[in-house]
């Protein structure tokens, strides 16, 4: 079956896979999944590395041996964006994971850049109190 | 941080205000989502190892929309002075967590098509954005940085007559807002 490059934004990163569109399901063959997103389906289920995640029906999840987008997104309990017909998606983090780690109380790191394109991290400025301010023009 | 399109939008705002601390711009609501930030401004305490010490709350740095809010800034930054120079005010970690707004699967699942919606409009898939612009919004109603923040990107006037149907809905609410004393003029006890 034909593939096409599909763009996959999975946790902020943006990759480019090849996918077989088939009306609006992104099929996606196990050596592209294990390449791109490091699961695949053996006997006990969806692997990645030692986890592995049960797979109640593996044939609606990966009908014809291509792993399904959307069934795949289920299976791992994660949002899916998908704007299949632009060629893009979104598998983005699960509520119970995002709300644990504010649970956690660590405050999560990131690298953003100022007016000037510098980046900066939170990790830097450990040592010091912090006052993280969200705000937008709007 | 400016949760902004782009870094062009907060920069007359940044440049009159000569700030000394990083000014960043988020346009791609990484911030929102790590620290579940509902609306602007919102702001949380972290402490010199790392720690959220006070979850997100709304509060306000002046009075001038002391009208349309209600909250008064004077109190809130009694707060945050007594917590830099003397540590105070900062919360034990239960009360934290009890006063953390936390995400739900519908909000996470707005956040994924707000992210989608975005990178269609950059790559210039207009229609398509607005779908998942909408589709976000009707996940999340109540997330102002997916209904307010796209009206620039949409078209619309974020401070106009869009806006105030919105405003007609109820402002997002964080659990801290009913601990921090600011709707009322007396400075904290």
């Amino acid at each position: 079956m034909a593939t096409t490059a599909f763009t996959l934004i999975d946790d902020d990163e943006a990759k480019t896979l090849q996918a077989t569109l088939l009306d609006e399901r992104v099929l996606l063959a196990p050596e592209v999944l294990r390449e791109a997103l490091g699961w695949e389906l053996r006997d006990q289920g969806l692997c990645r590395g030692p986890l592995c995640v049960p797979v109640a029906d593996p044939e609606h999840l990966a009908p014809g041996g291509r792993i399904d987008l959307c069934q795949l997104a289920e299976v791992l309990g994660r949002p899916l964006a998908l704007a299949a017909r632009e060629g893009v998606a979104v598998l983005g983090t699960a509520a119970p994971e995002r709300a644990s780690r504010l649970a956690s109380l660590e405050a999560p790191d990131f690298s953003l850049p100022d007016l000037e394109g510098r980046l900066h991290t939170l990790a830097e400025q450990r040592g010091k109190k912090v006052l993280l301010i969200a705000y937008a023009s709007w | 941080m400016a949760l902004d399109r782009c870094a062009e939008d907060p920069r007359p705002f940044i440049e009159r205000a000569q700030p000394t601390h990083p000014s960043l711009i988020d346009t791609e609501h990484r911030l929102a989502e790590l620290y579940h930030v509902v609306n602007v401004p919102t702001l949380i305490w972290i402490d010199e190892n790392g720690r959220i010490c006070r979850p997100q709350d709304a509060q306000f740095g002046t009075d001038t929309f002391t009208a349309f809010h209600g909250k008064h800034s004077a109190p809130y930054l009694d707060l945050l002075r007594r917590w830099v120079q003397e540590g105070a005010g900062a919360l034990p970690p239960e009360e934290v967590r009890q006063h953390q707004l936390v995400p739900s699967p519908e909000s996470q699942q707005a956040r994924s098509e707000r992210r989608l919606a975005w990178w269609l409009q950059e790559h210039g898939h207009a229609e398509a954005a607005r779908t998942h612009f909408e589709r976000a919004a009707q996940l999340a109603p109540r997330d102002w940085t997916i209904r307010r923040g796209s009206m620039p990107i949409l078209g619309q006037n974020p401070f106009g007559p869009e806006f105030f149907a919105l405003a007609e809905e109820g402002a997002p609410e964080y659990p801290m807002e009913a601990l921090t004393p600011t709707r009322q003029t007396s400075p904290t006890g």
